[in-house]
């Protein structure tokens, strides 16, 4: 105790741990970025708001597996329960102000998380990879059949969302509102991610992670954190899939289905997992190279991502960021290393 | 254990012998598809119980099967039975060195890098196909034998299903006997309960998983050809049969044979007869089943118990 507060400069490992939650220049850079990008292509808004999107649901799928270590495959049950929220309520004629809908994506996608975090993390391992599998696929066959509510095969079209605030219109042509109107939200979620994941309790997550056993000894609540863990990453996850659900102006099983899971997951460990930027590197990385390839090669597209995927479990388990982290190392090897996922 | 065991077969004999009075068309061709159910997940049961390797990709094994019994039947004029056996060593020896070049490599490593590594296997099983073979669906030239009718005495039925049943129960046997009676299913069974003291009493790990996971992706090679007539074969086969061969080994257990033929029979039977009967709605229930039955025995009907 004594050397570190006698000492004039405190020891480097406290130093990082004061100061790894500031923000440092380059955290602005995704931003100017994004708003740049508005300026810059005003006919490719729609395809920049899936990627805000995409982004939103990485970082929600990020708190979970990145800094919690829950490793799940069903990740889009909470982005299509929020997908489908906004848009019952929406074509019911129920409700269908932007802003509160969110909000209520948000509170159903949680509530699932909630509940289901409650049961299935019970277990662990395979045993849950299995159960959040079988949850969503659950999910996406209840949607199929509840024809009347959620349209069923066919999804809900045609959702009518009025303009945001009675001023800015939603159109699905020149999406400038969507776009606008996403980046705010995922600012808003990523200030609100940012903060959890630097928190003490964002400590004890990676705690937890790490070593388990450890977090139970020295008597952290381990299962009540990952399920308060798991109900906040759902309901990011919740108000993505509502955005995805009001910038296309539909909802269908696409929102719930494995093949988004996948991809979100693909999406993140490209990027680099437990990192919060990974989620937008891999994002754009991701979704660029799927818009340019996957439509004109289809199967090469596939033949790539297989490799891709097998490369990055095998040599590259950082991702895009980790190959960079591991540069800066390289070219600076006085600095502090900070603890990544294993 | 006991109890979830008997409890188990209580319940199969209850439904077998309702099904045998109401419906006999249905438990046939639920225990047929269930029969294919277990050969192809039994590999993936062993290989995970004995390595702890997440492997997704054992359905890319099963399609790479099935397209190998098509192609050498179609093009090189083999007979159906010979073609099967064909599947089966290639199968094997491609997995054998997919096994020792990468899977060993993530023994040690999280389940999301075994994840995302079998998941790119799929992909790259899938596209490969797709250029060598193309995107169609290839359908099995069945031999004439096995086509038509087959008179049962109380009951006509598909021949192809009534073989299936016969093919299914002797492998169960063949694979129960090997497993119990031999010394290598021996070492499979000491290395699945506790890997290290295996190890250190001599077995040679490196080779029995490499052994290990050859015959298991032979067999999903195996019921991938005898599948096909079903199950269809397409270069998605492996990503549309994913998660139904792993539910059969999560709900039977990892690295338990017997435990596998029941579930995989149960769920054979259950699909079978809500798709025949609740044709809108019936893979709801086999997810339901699979999470309410996971929840209550986390590992599997038939593994240890927590």
């Amino acid at each position: 105790m004594s050397s570190l507060s006698t000492s004039a400069s405190p020891a480097p490992a406290t130093n990082a741990l004061v100061s790894r939650h500031q923000l440092r220049w380059w955290e602005l850079l995704p931003w100017l970025l994004a708003v740049a990008y508005f300026f810059m292509f005003p006919t490719y808004l729609g395809f920049g708001t899936e990627i805000l999107i995409m982004v939103l649901f990485a970082i929600s799928l990020d708190m979970a597996l990145g800094y919690a270590g829950i490793i799940t495959l069903g990740h889009a049950a909470f982005f299509g329960a929020g997908a489908y929220t906004v848009g019952m309520l929406a074509h019911h004629g129920i409700w269908n102000e932007p802003l509160s809908s969110l909000l209520a994506a948000a509170v159903v996608a949680a509530m699932l998380g909630f509940v289901s975090g409650l049961v299935l993390l019970r277990t662990v391992g395979l045993t849950f990879l299995m159960l959040t599998l079988c949850f969503m696929l659950l999910l996406e066959e209840s949607a199929n059949l509840a024809q009347e509510f959620t349209g069923g095969f066919d999804g809900l079209t045609g959702i009518t969302i009025p303009p945001l605030f009675g001023l800015f219109e939603f159109n699905p042509l020149f999406p400038t509102t969507q776009y606008l109107y996403a980046l705010a939200i995922l600012f808003l979620c990523f200030l609100f991610a940012r903060m959890v994941v630097y928190s003490p309790f964002g400590q004890s997550l990676t705690g937890i992670r790490e070593n388990t056993l450890r977090m139970h000894a020295v008597g952290a609540p381990v299962r009540m954190r990952l399920v308060l863990c798991y109900t906040m990453s759902a309901a990011l996850a919740g108000i993505a899939g509502g955005l995805w659900a009001q910038a296309n102006a539909y909802v269908n099983l696409s929102t719930l289905s494995l093949d988004r899971a996948a991809t979100v997951l693909i999406i993140l460990v490209l990027g680099g997992y437990g990192r919060l930027y990974g989620a937008v590197i891999g994002a754009i990385t991701y979704l660029v190279l799927a818009h340019y390839l996957s439509k004109a090669y289809p199967t090469a597209w596939q033949l790539g991502l297989g490799l891709l995927l097998v490369g990055i479990a095998l040599f590259a388990r950082g991702g895009i960021l980790g190959i960079g982290e591991a540069l800066v190392q390289r070219f600076r090897p006085s600095t502090q290393r900070t603890p990544t996922p294993s | 254990m006991g109890y979830a065991r008997w409890g188990a077969f209580g319940l199969l004999a209850l439904v077998v012998l309702a099904l045998l009075v109401t419906d006999p068309d249905a438990l046939l061709g639920g225990v047929a598809a269930g029969m294919v159910l277990f050969i192809v997940s039994v590999g993936l049961s062993v290989t995970m119980g004995l390595m702890g390797f997440a492997n997704l990709a054992h359905g890319a094994f099963a399609m790479l099967g099935g397209y190998i019994v098509v192609l050498s039947m179609r093009n090189l004029g083999v007979g159906f039975i010979p073609a099967l056996g064909i599947a089966f060593l290639l199968t094997a020896m491609i997995s054998m060195v997919f096994e020792r070049l990468l899977y060993s490599r993530l023994y040690r490593a999280g389940e999301l890098d075994q994840v995302l590594f079998t998941i790119g296997i799929i992909f790259v099983f899938m596209a490969t196909l797709t250029l060598v073979v193309g995107p169609e669906s290839q359908p099995i030239p069945l031999p004439d034998a096995l086509r038509g009718q087959f008179d049962l005495g109380f009951l006509q039925y598909r021949t192809y299903s009534v073989f299936l049943i016969v093919v299914g129960i002797a492998i169960a046997f063949g694979l129960w006997l090997g497993f119990e009676r031999t010394r290598f299913g021996a070492q499979i069974r000491a290395a699945v309960d506790n890997r290290r003291m295996a190890e250190a009493l001599g077995i040679n790990i490196d080779r029995l998983f490499a052994l290990t996971f050859g015959f298991g992706s032979g067999m999903a090679a195996l019921g991938g050809g005898l599948g096909a007539e079903f199950l269809g074969l397409d270069p998605n086969y492996a990503l549309k049969y994913l998660v139904i061969f792993l539910i059969v080994v999560a709900v039977g257990g990892l690295g338990k044979i017997t435990g596998v033929f029941y579930a995989a029979l149960l769920i054979g039977v259950l699909d079978f007869l809500l798709k025949k009967h609740v044709p809108q709605g019936g893979t709801v229930f086999v997810y339901a089943l699979a999470i309410l039955l996971l929840l209550w025995r986390p590992n599997g009907l038939f593994g240890k118990s927590a």
